[in-house]
C-alpha cells in the first residue's frame, strides 16, 4: 500500500493541514505537523512527502462537459490524450459528450468510451448519451439501454445541437425520470442562428459576420425550464452565455424549478471584441458575448444561480483553425486552463473562495452527473481524488506543453495565475510537479 | 499610405483624398490614345476570386493592365476550393511565385484580413469584397463619383465631401457596399442616412456613424445623393419583407419619388440593377443616374489604389523591381502568353 503525505496544504483554501493518503483513500487530515509522531496514532512512515506550503488542496475536479472526440476524430483528441489533458488540469472525472462518430446513442458506443476511459487510467470517463438517434432531434435514442449498460449513463445530451423540438424535449425530460437521469441542453434555437458566426451585436454589425443572437439561447432556456416544471423533471443548461439566460435561470430557481446550469471558463473571461482579429481561435459555440454578459455570468456563478463551471473542451486539429474565420471549426480546448481562468476571474476578483471553487468545479458537477466517488469532502475515509494548486504561480500559457492532442487555446501567451501541480486519482498520482505520470 | 487595403474604415481623410486625387490623374490616362502607364511594369498582380464577380474582376484587370502589371487571374469557384485550407494553400502558391499584390474577392467576411495578417504571404492585399463585410474600392469609386458630380471635377481636387447628404437605400444587413460607404463617407465629412425596412438593418447599427430611417419619402428631399442597393428576391422568401410589390412601393425609386429629390441630386447604384425592384427603368436611364460613370470611375480608383500601394512614393514612371528580386520561376503574364 502506498502512502502519501501532503504537508501543509490549505485544504479548500483554509488553514494549512497535513493530509495522509493511504492506498486509494484519504486516511487522515490533521493540523499541520500533527500526523507524524504527535501521538495521534497515525504514522506517515514510508510515505512519499509532498511539501505543499502555500498550495491549495481541492477535491479532484469534475468536468460535466468534455469532448474527447473518440471514436471518430482521433486526429483532434483520443480518450487517452483527453484524459491526460484532464489530469494536467486537475480533473479526476470527465463527462464525455456524445457527438462522436459514430454518435454515442447506443449502449455499444457508450460502453466503448467507458472502457477506453478505464484503460487510460488518468481520469474517470463517464460517457454522456445522445438524447436522440444520431443527434438528429427526431427520435429518442435508447436512453434506458444506455443507462443500464456498463457505462451507467446518467446524463443525456445532443450537445453541438439543440433538442429544438418541444415535444421530443418534453418526452426526454419525462423519460429519464425513470432512472434519475438528466437532460443537458445545448440551448440554440436553430432558425434564429442560421449562418451564425459570432454574437449578434455591435461587433457583428461591423464585421459583417452572421449574428448568433442572445435570444436564440434565452428562448430555448425559457421553454425548457417551463417544460421541466410542467412535467416535474430535472433539466441542465449547458454553457450558458448571456445575461438574459442568467435572469431566466434565476427566475426558474426562485419558482422552484429543478434546473441547473453551467458556464465555461472562456465565457467568464473573453468577449466578442476579440473577434475583430478574425482569429478563428476565438470562434466558439455559443459565441463569446459582451462585457456585460461576462460580468453577469461571473456574478451568477458567485451567487449560485449558475451551479458549475464546465470546460466544453473542444479540441480541433491545427488545419481546422488555420484558415479564414468563416471556414473554421467552432470550439476551444479548456481542460488545462480552466482552473487558472476561474482563479483569475472569480478567486482573484474576490467573487469566490477556494471552497466555492471546490463546490462549482467538483462537488456540484459530481452531484449533477452522479459521479460516484468524486466531488467528495477532503476528509478521512473518502476516496483520494485530489488536486493540488499553486495559486501564486504566474506565467504565460504555452500550448506547446499541452497534453491535449490539439492546441486551439485562446490563451496562448496570455499571463494567467495558478498552476495545478499534483493530481491524484484514487490515491494514484497522475500529475506530479506539473508532470504527467 | 498603408500596405494593404482591407477596410474603408482603415483610411484616414488624407489617405482617402489622396486616393481620389490620384484617381483624377489616372482618369486622364483613359483620355489618351494609348491608355497605358509603365508604372507597374515587372510587377505581378493576382486577381484571386473565390466568388464570381465578372464586373469587379474586369475592372481590376483593366486597372492593372493600364499600369502595365503582369496579371494572373485565379478564379476558384466551386465547392472543392471553397474550404478554408485552400485559401492558405493558394496564398502559399502565390507567395512562391513572388506575387506583389493580391486582389481578393471572398465569400467569407474577414478572409482578406486573414490573408493580410496571417503571415502566409508577403504581398499587398486589396479587398475586392468579402462576405457582408467590406468592399473598399467600391466605396472609393462611389465617393469619387460624388465628388465629381457634387463638388466638381477640378474644383474637387484636395476636397472631401463635407456637408454632403448621402442616403443609402435597401438591403443594408447583407451589404458590404453599405458598410464600406458608411465608413468612408463619414471619414470624408458627409452625412449618411440608411433607409431600409427594419428587417434589413443590422442589430448594432446604432453604433455606426450615420442615421437610420424606415421612411424613404421623408429623407429624399434632403439628399444630395441617393444610393440604391440591390435587393435580392430571395430575401422575400426568407421573410425579410412580405412581397416584391410591397418592397417596391415603400423602398423602390421611381420617377415620382426622384422628382422629390433636390434638382442637383444624383442617383447611384453599385450594379447590377434589378429594374422594377429597387429602381425603375425610368430612373435608371435618367441622366441623374450615375451607374455608367461609376463603372468607368472604378477603373481609375483601382489604378490609384494599386499605384499608391505598390509604388506610390516613387515616380509614377519606369518603376520596376531590380532584376535580382524577380522570382526564379517567372509566371506567364497575360501579355507574355
Ligand atoms: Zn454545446
Amino acid at each position: 500500500m502506498s502512502k502519501i503525505l501532503i504537508r501543509g496544504a490549505q485544504v479548500l483554501g483554509g488553514e494549512p493541514q497535513d493530509v495522509l493518503i493511504d492506498g486509494d483513500t484519504i486516511a487522515a487530515t490533521a493540523r499541520q505537523g500533527e500526523i507524524d509522531g504527535s501521538g495521534t496514532g497515525l504514522s506517515a512512515e514510508g510515505a512519499t512527502v509532498v511539501e505543499a506550503d502555500g498550495k491549495v488542496l481541492l477535491p479532484g475536479l469534475v468536468d460535466l462537459h468534455t469532448h474527447l472526440r473518440e471514436p471518430g476524430r482521433e486526429d483532434s483528441e483520443t480518450v487517452l490524450t483527453g484524459t491526460r489533458a484532464a489530469a494536467s488540469g486537475g480533473y479526476t472525472s470527465v463527462f464525455a459528450m456524445a457527438n462522436t462518430f459514430p454518435v454515442a446513442d447506443t449502449a455499444g458506443v457508450v460502453e466503448q468510451v467507458y472502457r477506453l476511459g478505464k484503460e487510460s487510467g488518468y481520469c474517470d470517463v463517464q460517457p454522456i448519451g445522445a438524447v436522440t438517434v444520431g443527434l438528429e432531434g427526431k427520435k429518442l435514442a435508447e436512453l434506458g439501454a444506455m443507462h443500464e449498460s456498463a457505462a451507467g449513463v446518467t446524463v443525456f445530451s445532443d450537445d453541438g445541437k439543440c433538442v429544438d423540438d418541444a415535444v421530443i424535449m418534453r418526452r426526454a425530460l419525462e423519460y429519464v425520470k425513470a432512472f434519475g437521469g438528466v437532460v443537458a441542453q445545448h440551448a440554440q434555437e436553430p432558425r434564429l442562428t442560421e449562418g451564425a458566426q459570432m454574437n449578434e451585436g455591435v461587433v457583428s454589425a461591423e464585421l459583417g459576420l452572421g449574428g448568433w443572437p442572445a435570444v436564440a439561447e434565452e428562448s430555448i432556456i425559457a421553454r425548457d425550464v417551463l417544460l421541466a416544471e410542467h412535467v416535474g423533471s430535472r433539466v441542465h443548461i449547458c454553457h450558458l452565455s448571456t445575461a438574459g439566460s442568467v435572469e431566466i435561470v434565476r427566475w426558474a430557481k426562485s419558482r422552484g424549478i429543478d434546473v441547473t446550469a453551467e458556464v465555461t471558463p472562456h465565457h467568464l473571461l473573453l468577449t466578442d471584441e476579440l473577434v475583430r482579429s478574425y482569429n478563428p481561435v476565438y470562434k466558439v459555440n455559443p459565441p463569446l458575448r459582451t462585457e456585460r454578459d461576462v460580468m453577469a455570468l461571473r456574478e451568477a456563478l458567485a451567487d449560485g444561480t449558475i451551479d458549475i463551471v464546465a470546460t466544453d473542451h473542444a479540441p480541433h486539429p491545427h488545419e481546422d483553425k488555420d484558415c479564414e474565420w468563416g471556414a473554421a471549426a467552432m470550439g476551444m480546448v479548456g481542460l488545462e486552463t480552466a482552473l487558472s481562468v476561474v482563479q483569475h476571474t472569480m478567486v482573484d476578483t474576490g467573487l469566490l473562495t477556494w471552497a466555492g471553487v471546490a463546490d462549482r468545479m467538483s462537488h456540484t458537477p459530481a452531484r449533477i452527473g452522479q459521479a460516484d466517488g468524486h466531488g467528495r469532502p477532503v476528509s478521512a475515509g473518502e476516496p483520494a481524488n485530489l488536486t493540488l494548486v499553486d495559486p501564486a504561480y504566474r506565467g504565460p500559457v504555452d500550448p506547446a506543453g499541452f497534453a491535449s492532442r490539439s492546441r486551439n487555446t485562446p490563451y496562448e501567451g496570455r499571463e494567467l495565475p495558478g498552476r495545478v501541480t499534483h493530481t491524484w486519482l484514487r490515491g494514484r498520482a497522475t500529475l506530479v510537479d506539473g508532470k504527467l505520470q | 499610405m498603408m500596405r494593404h487595403l482591407i477596410s474603408a474604415a482603415d483610411l484616414t481623410r488624407d489617405d482617402a483624398v489622396l486616393i481620389l486625387d490620384t484617381a483624377e490623374e489616372m482618369a486622364r490616362v483613359a483620355d489618351r490614345p494609348i491608355k497605358k502607364l509603365p508604372t507597374l511594369r515587372g510587377r505581378t498582380v493576382v486577381n484571386l476570386f473565390f466568388e464570381d464577380s465578372t464586373r469587379t474582376r474586369i475592372s481590376f484587370e483593366a486597372a492593372e493592365k493600364r499600369l502595365s502589371a503582369d496579371v494572373i487571374n485565379f478564379t476558384a469557384k466551386g465547392s472543392s476550393v471553397s474550404k478554408g485550407e485552400s485559401l492558405k494553400d493558394t496564398a502559399q502558391t502565390l507567395e512562391a511565385m513572388g506575387v506583389d499584390a493580391v486582389v481578393i474577392r471572398h465569400g467569407a467576411s474577414g478572409a482578406p484580413y486573414t490573408l493580410a495578417n496571417s503571415g502566409w504571404i508577403d504581398a499587398a492585399v486589396i479587398n475586392a469584397g468579402d462576405g457582408t463585410h467590406q468592399h473598399p474600392t467600391q466605396a472609393l469609386l462611389d465617393a469619387f463619383t460624388m465628388r465629381r458630380r457634387l463638388v466638381g471635377r477640378d474644383a474637387g481636387l484636395g476636397q472631401d465631401l463635407a456637408g454632403k447628404r448621402v442616403t443609402i437605400v435597401g438591403d443594408i444587413l447583407h451589404s458590404r457596399v453599405a458598410r464600406s460607404n458608411v465608413d468612408l463617407l463619414h471619414t470624408l465629412g458627409a452625412d449618411v442616412t440608411l433607409v431600409a425596412p427594419p428587417t434589413l438593418v443590422p442589430v448594432g447599427v446604432e453604433h455606426w456613424p450615420c442615421e437610420v430611417s424606415y421612411d424613404l419619402d421623408r429623407v429624399l428631399p434632403k439628399s444630395d445623393a441617393v444610393m440604391m442597393l440591390r435587393v435580392q428576391r430571395e430575401r422575400m422568401n426568407a421573410a425579410f419583407f412580405p412581397t416584391e410589390r410591397e418592397y417596391s412601393r415603400r423602398y423602390g425609386l421611381d420617377g415620382e419619388r426622384m422628382a422629390r429629390m433636390p434638382e442637383h441630386a444624383i442617383v447611384m447604384h453599385p450594379g447590377p440593377m434589378v429594374r422594377g425592384m429597387e429602381i425603375t427603368a425610368e430612373v435608371a436611364d435618367s441622366d441623374r443616374c450615375t451607374v455608367v460613370e461609376q463603372v468607368a470611375n472604378g477603373v481609375s480608383i483601382r489604378m490609384a489604389v494599386l499605384y499608391l500601394l505598390l509604388g506610390g512614393n516613387e515616380p509614377a514612371v519606369t518603376h520596376t523591381r531590380p532584376a535580382t528580386e524577380r522570382p526564379a520561376h517567372t509566371v506567364l503574364s497575360d501579355e507574355e502568353k
